[in-house]
């Protein structure tokens, strides 16, 4: 904005002073504040701090130094940051395109009972991860699980192994679990996002011949491309904030053998210790630094390179 | 209107402070990680001790036990935990101590009611201060299904080899699940799989403490031994033993589907409560009969002073009376299986556990070897036994990496003193 647009000569507009957005925005922004901002900067400066006899001292980047080439914490670490990429990963190649093809199908119009199948889906996310942890651990408990009989049933019991006792399928296990109850929010984004497209567009598709399948290739998926950007990243803050449902099926030790142990999971028992294992709260906050750091740098290669490319359609 | 509730407010300022120091209530709080005996200490022990000092009143608080050794430390820094504060044995207790958290207790009424022995667990390493009044002691074994080894025309095995024998029979006759463990919750593993055989191959204290002299290794045949026993044990377990959790193994023994459970006596009171057969125990089986044997009797519990609490005296009253006859008899009688430290001798009505008490006169005790001096360092000892315990059950470690793996992490940290 230049000074000639806004002349000095002409006398200002006097406007009273607006106070009512203050004081709409104090309460969002102090509970903001006091909740979220303070204890992010609490813990990024904890991150430069560390106990020396009993005193804590301003250390620099040591706590990252010792993080990353202390041979059994930057073990722990890169094993956490390896299975909380293949969680990510499981959840972009099942949750999303389930998602996606679920809203899909609901927004047919022909289909009965959409709205039941609709609530019935939803449903698991609404769900207390506690609840859903101890339902599936129950249901896959090879001692009184429903699920080693379930497939007997249909002669599929010699495919049943304790899957979340086995570290080359515990990780899957848990992520399937994971998709299961987030599964209703990419559906309802996306069902959301295709009843958004206006008929005549639909309709201007049809009369081009343009039908079934690749109706939807060509004209619906670019329109919920945006939708789908969403979701990835809140999947991808999401899975790297991941904690509680792994907690809740394999305790904080992540078993076995450490293969489902994510980045939640390890600040966890850094911050807090366990068992044995006194609680260091630097490496923690170290840690917790690093993560935040992990999900800002694709948080924002979201915002500033893929967002910036998709195109928008208005109508 | 004003005026009555300002004078409301001052009489209550002025007056509250005052009626309770005529009261002259002290209430403590015990900080605890048994959360399984808190109905015990609730209904027998806490009323006992009121009964008897009134004006103290006592709330027992536990927490779960994975976390309650954090959760203590960040109470006692920011100076919320109770007067009471329940202790780990070794190391964990010790650095309490040391960080001036817990109050020396020397001069403590009934201190002299225990063996040096009994409070080796809560004294200094110079063996001049005692900081916590010990309580009680675990011992490690198996606890077997009477009706299950009647109906199978079995016996106790006395040696390993017997053991197998045993455990081949079982899975022949199909009936029973031989042994209830599993290893998804890593511990038992470690505690009724590792600690409990072990002694046998590493001739208890001797090689513990040759492995804090550094003269031993864990990757030493003594020490691996065990692992490899603990391999051959993976065809006993029950179907899908790796998703199985603690809770599962005891149920699944409880209720009469399993036959042999490796077992530390604190099972014993839960056990009897809920299983409708009569159990025997038996100790870890030797090598070759005529071995002596050992058994792992470790100090498991003790109660301290929380040095900066609010009611000192309150608190050292319960202290002498925790170290007192009284409460070793009432203690260990309402939980069986928690054997008293007490000097003084005590009867116990339970047969379970005065079986597994029995093993006391001919095999040789011993501590967890991960809990006292090793177990200082990080990464922890213990909780890498747990982790490699587990993987060579599942077969996923061979017994030498397990070794190798902890001796390397203790390798990083301690140096034994030459």
């Amino acid at each position: 904005m230049s000074e000639a647009d806004n002349p000095s000569d002409l006398a200002p507009i006097k406007r009273p002073f607006r106070w009512h957005i203050l004081v709409f925005l104090a309460p969002a922004f102090l509970v903001y504040t006091a909740i979220m901002i303070l204890p992010l900067i609490e813990t990024l400066r904890l991150s430069l701090y560390n106990l020396v006899d009993g005193q804590t001292v301003f250390v620099g980047l040591t706590n990252f130094i010792t993080l990353f080439s202390d041979p059994r914490l930057s073990a722990s670490f890169w094993n956490a940051l390896g299975n909380n990429l293949i969680f990510f990963v499981i959840h972009m190649l099942v949750q999303n395109p389930v998602g996606i093809a679920l809203a899909a199908m609901l927004s047919v119009s022909k289909l009965r009972f959409a709205t039941f199948y609709r609530t019935a889906i939803f449903v698991p996310t609404l769900l207390s991860f506690v609840i859903v942890g101890f339902i599936w651990k129950l249901i896959l408990s090879p001692i009184w699980g429903i699920a080693p009989g379930m497939m007997d049933w249909v002669g599929l019991k010699w495919a049943f192994a304790p899957w979340l006792g086995k570290s080359e399928s515990a990780l899957i296990t848990v992520s399937l679990i994971s998709v299961w109850q987030y599964v209703g929010i990419p559906m309802m984004l996306i069902y959301a996002a295709l009843l958004n497209i206006p008929d005549e567009v639909l309709e201007a598709a049809e009369c081009d011949g343009i039908t079934g399948w690749s109706q939807f290739w060509k004209i619906k998926l670019p329109l919920i491309l945006p939708s789908i950007g969403i979701i990835s990243i809140l999947t991808f803050v999401g899975n790297f904030n991941a904690f509680d449902l792994i907690y809740t099926v394999q305790g904080a030790l992540a078993g076995p053998d450490g293969s489902t142990d994510i980045l939640g999971t390890l600040l966890y028992r850094t911050f807090f210790g366990f068992q044995n294992q006194m609680g260091d709260r630097s490496m923690g906050a170290t840690i917790a630094t690093v993560m935040f750091l992990i999900i800002l740098a694709g948080v924002s290669l979201y915002l500033f390179v893929i967002q910036r490319r998709m195109r928008r359609y208005q109508f | 209107m004003t005026r009555l509730l300002k004078g409301m407010l001052l009489a209550t300022t002025m007056f509250a402070p005052a009626g309770a120091v005529l009261a002259q209530d002290a209430s403590l709080t015990i900080e605890s990680w048994r959360n399984d005996d808190l109905s015990i200490w609730q209904e027998k022990l806490i009323p006992a001790f009121e009964a008897k000092n009134p004006g103290i009143k006592v709330t027992f608080a536990p927490m779960a036990p994975t976390e309650y050794n954090s959760a203590v430390n960040a109470k006692l820094e920011a100076g919320t935990a109770g007067d009471l504060i329940t202790c780990r044995p070794f190391d964990l207790s010790l650095a309490m101590f040391q960080k001036g958290q817990l109050a020396p207790l020397n001069d403590l009424d009934g201190i002299k009611n225990f063996s040096d022995t009994a409070k080796s667990a809560w004294t200094t390493d110079d063996g001049k201060t005692t900081f916590c009044v010990p309580m009680a002691s675990v011992i490690h074994g198996f606890i077997y299904n009477k009706k299950a080894f009647e109906e199978l025309k079995v016996e106790v095995p006395k040696t390993e080899d017997e053991f197998f024998a045993l455990l081949d029979k079982i899975k022949a006759d199909g009936t029973y699940i031989p042994m209830a463990m599993g290893t998804k919750d890593q511990w038992e593993a470690a505690t009724m799989g590792y600690y409990n055989i072990g002694p046998n191959d590493w001739k208890g204290e001797e090689g513990r403490k040759a492995l804090i002299a550094g003269t031993q290794k864990l990757t030493d045949a003594d020490w691996v031994e065990p692992y490899k026993t603990l391999a051959k044990w993976k065809p006993y377990l029950g179907d899908g033993f790796e998703a199985q959790t603690y809770p599962d193994s005891q149920n699944l023994f409880t209720l009469g589907r399993a036959a042999i459970y490796p077992a530390g006596s604190w099972e014993i009171a839960p056990f009897k409560a809920q299983a409708d057969f009569e159990m025997g125990a038996f100790p870890p089986p030797v090598k070759k009969a005529g071995d002596t044997c050992y058994i792992s009797d470790h100090n498991d519990i003790g109660i301290g002073l929380n040095a900066k609490g609010k009611n000192p005296e309150a608190a050292k009253k319960f202290l002498a009376w925790v170290a007192s006859p009284e409460f070793a008899t009432l203690y260990a009688n309402s939980l069986p299986g928690f054997f008293s430290l007490n000097s003084t001798a005590v009867k116990m009505e339970d047969p379970l556990a005065q079986e597994f008490v029995s093993w006391r006169q001919n095999c040789k005790p011993t501590i967890r070897p991960s809990a006292a001096i090793v177990g200082r360092g990080q990464p922890n000892l213990d909780l890498e036994m747990w982790r490699v315990s587990a993987n060579v059950i599942n077969g996923t470690q061979t017994p030498e990496q397990a070794a190798e793996e902890t001796q390397k992490g203790l390798d990083s940290w301690y140096k034994p003193a030459k």
